[in-house]
């Protein structure tokens, strides 16, 4: 059965009162957010997770899908760091799909805003989140995404190329079909081998219509022609990232195997280094790290402004649930909602009706 | 109470609805002037006709007001995001055929497929400070179809008619819509993209999965489905 809402607030209240006393300070953010820093952080997609509003004097609004975008403005404008925050409120997600996902919930939160940028902190929020989750029947998942971005900013191929396989690290299926044709594993579609067989393709051209201009088209022919001539990513490299993808074991043995990794990709080495650092902070709060779970895909799908570590609670019998937390680093979200400046952050977010669901079902 | 019959309520469609339903034997006409939205039909017992907008029959199927209904597979698909468990297809009737595409400028000479599609928005975005728009009334056709090609840095602003022409008034960059014949589109100098077929749609009759059926109504819906499918 579905927990009340009343017992869902009264445990959030609870929950957001643990989290004061480890030195969160308490915040609140509007319901109403401006849609066009939503939009621009996630693009067109959060328009199918979010709900969208409007009135002719603001403009567009969304209901808050999550707490994190407008904490992280709150902290960069008037905050001063090292700070903790936790909050705990309604987020709002449309559901087109399933009927049986809750397009309304409560999520309770904290985040660390800390400028060592130092696995203390990621150890911190992960063992907060673990201790509050005690004693239900959850499965942890974790991952880096720092790993992938160290292998792909070093691999040894056009700035071109990287910057493409960057803005994809988060739809796998485009990041795959990219590395197939970077690594001349695929050849390009037939319509752009006529482009370039081409000496000037824009001959006799129709008529120009539409911001984009001559200047554009003619601009990425020049970038098609140079990505033609560039050699392809090694196949040293490509096995190597493919076996990076695929790991998933227990931390310290996922370890081993990327130090295995590095061997081709030695770019990665000090992402690596931050990965030990951690296992030995998280065993340092009294994690258990050899029985953690560590994949290296893991938070590329749904988690798009995590870019180091990354971890999720699942329940075990409960496959059809969404995930009880959820958390990571977002250094990178802070620079993009910093206008120059940033602040190394970490956050985690739990669902108090799902907890409260769980333990209904072990009683 | 009698069998629904959601028709919609003027123009070809209606017409060729007609057409198809009195080659079965089953005549379908409109009551008393022109104006009026209201129907009759002859050659078969316990269905009433609706005469509603075609745009309005997903959402009347959905919500088991009418028990059966025409209209076009886009308008489904893009109306209902359960349209599985709402409706279910009874026959394709052969008209109204559409396909809602992709398009671009055809001077683009770069632009053929989704992946050149994805690349020119992000030189896009990073040289003219925003994203490719895209005109359509499709959105959440449209943006599923994006999301699932991994085409990122665009926006969807929306258009309800004269959507080829929004890219020479500069509100758009490129289009998705519904073409028949692609005469509008070349008419306005755009081309297709040759992996930007979202859906095929046509001219379709539905049954609701929703709507109470009384013995009289499961009656005539068996004699309905007998003469149609027969």
């Amino acid at each position: 059965m579905t927990p009340s809402r009343s017992a869902t607030l009264a445990r959030a209240a609870t929950l957001r009162a643990r989290f004061e006393d480890a030195g969160g300070q308490v915040v609140e953010t509007p319901v109403l957010q401006p849609a066009g820093t939503l939009l621009d952080l996630y693009g067109e997609d959060i328009r199918a997770r979010a709900y969208v509003t409007s009135d002719a004097l603001r403009g567009e609004q969304m209901l808050r899908p999550d707490f994190t975008v407008p904490v992280v403005q709150m902290h960069m404008e008037h905050g001063a760091d090292p700070a903790r925050y936790t909050y705990a409120g309604e987020v709002f997600r449309r559901q087109e799909q399933d009927p049986d996902r809750a397009n309304e919930y409560i999520q309770v939160g904290y985040e660390l805003f800390d400028r060592s940028g130092s696995a203390a902190a990621d150890a911190e929020v992960f063992a907060l989140i673990a201790e509050t989750l005690k004693g239900l029947p959850l499965h942890a998942a974790t991952g880096d995404i720092g790993i992938l971005m160290a292998a792909v900013q070093g691999l040894n191929t056009s700035d071109a190329r990287k910057s493409a396989l960057m803005r994809h690290l988060w739809h796998p299926r485009r990041f795959r079909a990219l590395l197939e044709r970077f690594s001349g594993r695929a050849s390009p579609p037939p319509s752009r081998q006529a482009l370039l067989a081409q000496d000037d393709p824009l001959h006799g051209h129709a008529p120009l219509i539409g911001k984009r201009r001559l200047s554009d088209v003619e601009a990425r022919i020049d970038v098609l022609r140079a990505d033609a001539m560039a050699p392809p990513i090694t196949t040293q490299e490509l096995t190597a990232l493919e076996a990076l993808l695929k790991v998933r074991e227990t931390l310290p043995h996922a370890l081993e195997r990327l130090r295995d990794v590095a061997v081709d990709l030695p770019q990665i080495s000090p992402a690596l280094d931050r990965l030990a650092a951690r296992i030995k902070a998280l065993s340092a709060r009294g994690i258990d790290t050899d029985a953690l779970d560590f994949e290296a895909s893991y938070g590329r799908t749904s988690m798009e402004y995590y870019d180091g570590f990354v971890f999720g609670f699942y329940a075990q019998a409960r496959p059809d649930l969404p995930p009880i937390a959820t958390g990571g680093r977002y250094d990178a979200l802070t620079r993009r909602l910093g206008k120059g400046a940033e602040i190394p952050a970490v956050g985690g977010v739990l669902r108090p009706d799902l907890m409260l669901l769980l333990e209904e079902g072990r009683s | 109470m009698t069998l629904k019959l959601g028709i919609p309520s003027k123009g070809r469609l209606m017409d060729k609805t007609f057409q198809w339903f009195s080659g079965r034997g089953i005549t379908l006409k409109r009551s008393g002037s022109d104006r009026e939205y209201a129907g009759a039909v002859d050659g078969i017992d316990g269905v009433s006709l609706v005469l509603l907008s075609a745009g309005e029959i997903p959402r009347e199927l959905a919500a088991g007001r009418i028990h059966l209904g025409v209209t076009g597979t886009d308008l489904i698909h893009e109306k209902l995001p359960l349209w599985q468990q709402q409706v279910q297809q009874v026959a394709a009737l052969g008209f109204g055929q559409a396909d809602l595409i992709l398009a671009v400028p055809q001077f683009w000479v770069d632009v053929d497929t989704l992946d050149d599609l994805d690349a020119a928005a992000a030189a896009f975005r990073a040289r003219h400070g925003h994203r490719l728009r895209i005109a359509t009334k499709y959105h959440r056709l449209v943006r599923d179809f994006l999301r699932h090609a991994g085409v990122a840095d665009y926006a969807l602003v929306d258009s309800q008619g004269a959507t080829e022409g929004t890219v020479l008034n500069e509100t758009a960059e490129m289009v998705a819509d519904i073409t028949s014949t692609g005469e509008t589109l070349r008419a306005n100098h755009l081309k297709l993209l040759s992996d930007g077929l979202i859906l095929q749609s046509q001219a379709t009759l539905w049954r609701s999965r929703v709507a109470e059926y009384s013995k009289a109504e499961a009656i005539a819906l068996d004699q309905m489905l007998a003469r149609i499918t027969g």
